[in-house]
């Protein structure tokens, strides 16, 4: 008798086990090498990446692995890990500009210059499920792999000849960037902090939000500026040399979204900005990133906020998959405190109320 | 017990390899004590601070668990406690991992331990001078559900605007006669902040007032830290006409016959089969090793029967 919380521990050591057995599924079938994760799952992997805030195609392959494939959970475990990194330096801001680039569109312009390279993407393939697959095989090697010029110029930079599109400065004052694994999120948030925000959001969420902003939620009239996908090197200043040192390449997507902008008292009429940047080929993560950014700009511009996108501290605030997850699974734990002070009170009401009804049934009586 | 603090990894080697000393990193732990001494320096103040992923899930603990890291110490007695028990499944995973993480002793008895992290429960047992109390907080700001905005909620904090729980707590006694508030309850710390004391039962609400040990509240998905200092007045919100009450039960312990602390009722069959045992796991064993029974504490002597 009353054993209901009794033997957690027990317990808890079956269920690792039991786990373990059924993430490695049949033992008949040939267990997955982190190594095919890695370059056969790799978007999935890209994902990982980009919202655990690590980028190291293994460790997200190994977290999927370990996670059966449960991207939320994979992402939770290599922010796990991220967290007992040292932080050794704090590289120099990428320059996609010199992107070596496998990709690159623009919505905007028929040609552009520097050319246009569609690269290996999903659009454009008929969705048909291609059962040569499932019997595996070699695959012939592509012919065509363009390449672009070493340098090149951001489309949306192109307009800004005629003044047509904001411009992009820094920050008046010369403040650090924002550090959301060092400092909490606090309101109002500046830009860095929002794209940080955005950069490890659910790609879920941000793509309904920028979702929302297309079906009128927050107008935005958003047009595809360019989309750029490719490896840049990423440099670190080392002191003690006096210079930067390359430590290595990633590879990123882009986004620069253009959006309309009536203009207000001050200003005229205009082309705004939303950004988006996310490890890996992760188009349609950047592009809905890129998205809310512009809608979270509703305010800095003047404009009315009347949309769910709009709201800063509503969408920063649970954007998080790794907190959300976190707290909607809470509901699991043991409540049974809480639901016996509720339990206690609901009688104590209950039974009031019932004395009530009967001392009113007694005095109708009387009065008959 | 200043002494113990002065973590580091050369410290305890026994622990898990490749991991510091209470997982955390030692800049961590200094920007976590920092936040603390805030804490402590202004009672039932939330203090903002960075919180870090932990290797469990928001919501099962993180911020108690990042306190707990924080101010650990080699000789520290640990006791992990979720809904009063030590043996419930979050506090067996939550005890294990500083065991993997910084070889402590652990303890189950209230007495004995040094640090305690709790999630729902005071202990029953008085605590004394030189422990501390650790609570994980799902939601630190008591005016959340009224305000769900943080920039809002924080002026009103700024400047003591706390009418609107009163008016909460008034409306509920005009329409149930009660205030319907079970756990959670409001508290005025130190005259000043109104402050959540996690989804404690309110039973356990008065235990927090001038209590001995210091208290330590961290909620890591809302990335707040907060404190009651030892002997620091804590007030449940109420009114003159109608005072804050705790709940009590209609029966005793039915395994050590208790009649003071807090009780889970457990369902024994389908045909509205009850009985209430003491939701503290140790104070109830204690009770029941000093020679105290209840009524089916000797399933022998059928004494229930009737």
């Amino acid at each position: 008798m009353y054993v209901a919380v009794k033997g957690g521990e027990a317990a808890i050591g079956n269920a690792h086990q039991l786990l373990a057995e059924d993430r490695r599924g049949d033992p008949g079938v040939p267990e997955l090498s982190v190594a095919q994760i890695r370059e056969q799952l790799s978007f999935s992997v890209d994902r990982v990446m980009t919202e655990g805030s690590v980028y190291d195609p293994d460790l997200a392959a190994l977290a999927l692995k370990q996670a059966r494939g449960d991207q939320v959970e994979a992402i939770f475990l290599l922010r796990a890990y991220r967290t007992t990194l040292p932080r050794l330096a704090v590289s120099r801001p990428i320059d996609t500009g010199s992107m070596q680039v496998s990709r690159r569109i623009s919505s905007c312009f028929k040609d552009l210059p520097g050319g246009q390279l569609l690269g290996p993407t999903f659009d454009y393939t008929h969705r048909l499920l291609d059962f040569a697959l499932e019997a595996g095989g070699a695959v012939p090697p592509a012919e065509g792999r363009g390449a672009l010029a070493a340098h090149l110029p951001q489309v949306v930079d192109l307009l800004n000849a005629e003044g047509l599109i904001e411009r992009e400065l820094p920050d008046a004052e010369a403040a650090p960037v924002g550090d959301l694994t060092r400092e909490p999120l606090m309101f109002p948030a500046g830009r860095d902090v929002r794209l940080q925000t955005l950069a490890r959001a659910d790609e879920g969420y941000l793509l309904a939000l920028g979702y929302s902003t297309q079906r009128g939620y927050a107008k935005s009239h958003p047009f595809v500026g360019e989309i750029r996908s490719g490896e840049v090197g990423v440099e670190i200043d080392i002191p003690e040399l006096g210079f930067a040192v390359d430590i290595g390449d990633i590879t990123v997507t882009e986004c620069q979204m253009i959006n309309q902008f009536k203009g207000s008292k001050t200003e005229a009429p205009k082309f705004t900005r939303g950004y988006g940047l996310a490890f890996g080929y992760s188009e349609r993560k950047a592009m809905a990133m890129s998205l809310v950014d512009r809608a979270l700009r509703a305010e800095e511009l003047g404009e009315d906020i009347t949309a769910p996108a709009q709201d800063a501290e509503f969408v920063l605030y649970h954007a998080d998959n790794v907190e959300a997850s976190g707290f909607v699974q809470h509901l699991k734990l043991p409540h049974h405190v809480d639901f016996q002070a509720e339990l206690t009170l609901v009688r104590t009401m209950r039974a009031e109320i019932a004395a009530a009804n009967e001392q009113q049934a007694e005095l109708a009586e009387a009065a008959q | 017990m200043n002494t113990q603090y002065q973590t580091g990894a050369t410290q305890v080697t026994a622990t898990l390899a490749g991991y510091n000393f209470g997982f955390l990193d030692e800049q961590t732990k200094r920007m976590l004590r920092r936040a603390i001494l805030k804490a402590v320096a202004i009672p039932g103040y939330q203090v903002p601070f960075g919180s870090r992923e932990m290797p469990l899930p928001y919501g099962w603990g993180t911020g108690g668990m990042q306190v707990t890291a924080a101010v650990i110490g080699a000789k520290d007695v640990l006791k992990v406690i979720d809904q009063g028990a030590d043996d419930t499944t979050n506090a067996v995973s939550i005890r294990r991992f500083f065991v993997r993480m910084t070889n402590v002793a652990t303890t189950e008895k209230t007495r004995e331990a040094t640090l305690i992290q709790t999630r729902h429960r005071v202990p029953e047992t008085p605590l004394s001078e030189g422990q501390i109390l650790v609570y994980q907080v799902p939601i630190p700001e008591p005016l959340r559900w009224l305000e769900p905005r943080e920039t809002e909620t924080r002026k009103m904090h700024a400047l003591s605007e706390y009418g609107v729980m009163h008016v909460k707590l008034y409306e509920d006694i005009a329409q149930h006669g009660h205030i319907s508030t079970a756990y959670d309850y409001p508290v005025l710390v130190n005259g000043r902040y109104l402050m959540r004391c996690s989804p404690i039962p309110k039973f356990d609400t008065p235990k927090l007032h001038m209590n001995a040990a210091l208290q330590l509240f961290g909620a890591g998905r809302e990335k707040r830290i907060y404190a009651v200092p030892p002997y620091t007045e804590v007030k449940p919100l109420d009114f003159e006409d109608h005072p804050f009450e705790i709940e009590r039960w209609p029966e005793d312990c039915a395994l050590c016959g208790a009649h003071d602390s807090f009780l889970d009722e457990v369902i024994l069959d389908d045909k509205g089969g009850r009985m209430f045992v003491c939701s503290d796991t140790d104070y109830c064993g204690e009770r029941r090793e000093a020679g105290h029974t209840g009524r089916m504490s000797a399933p022998y002597k059928d004494e229930a029967a009737e």
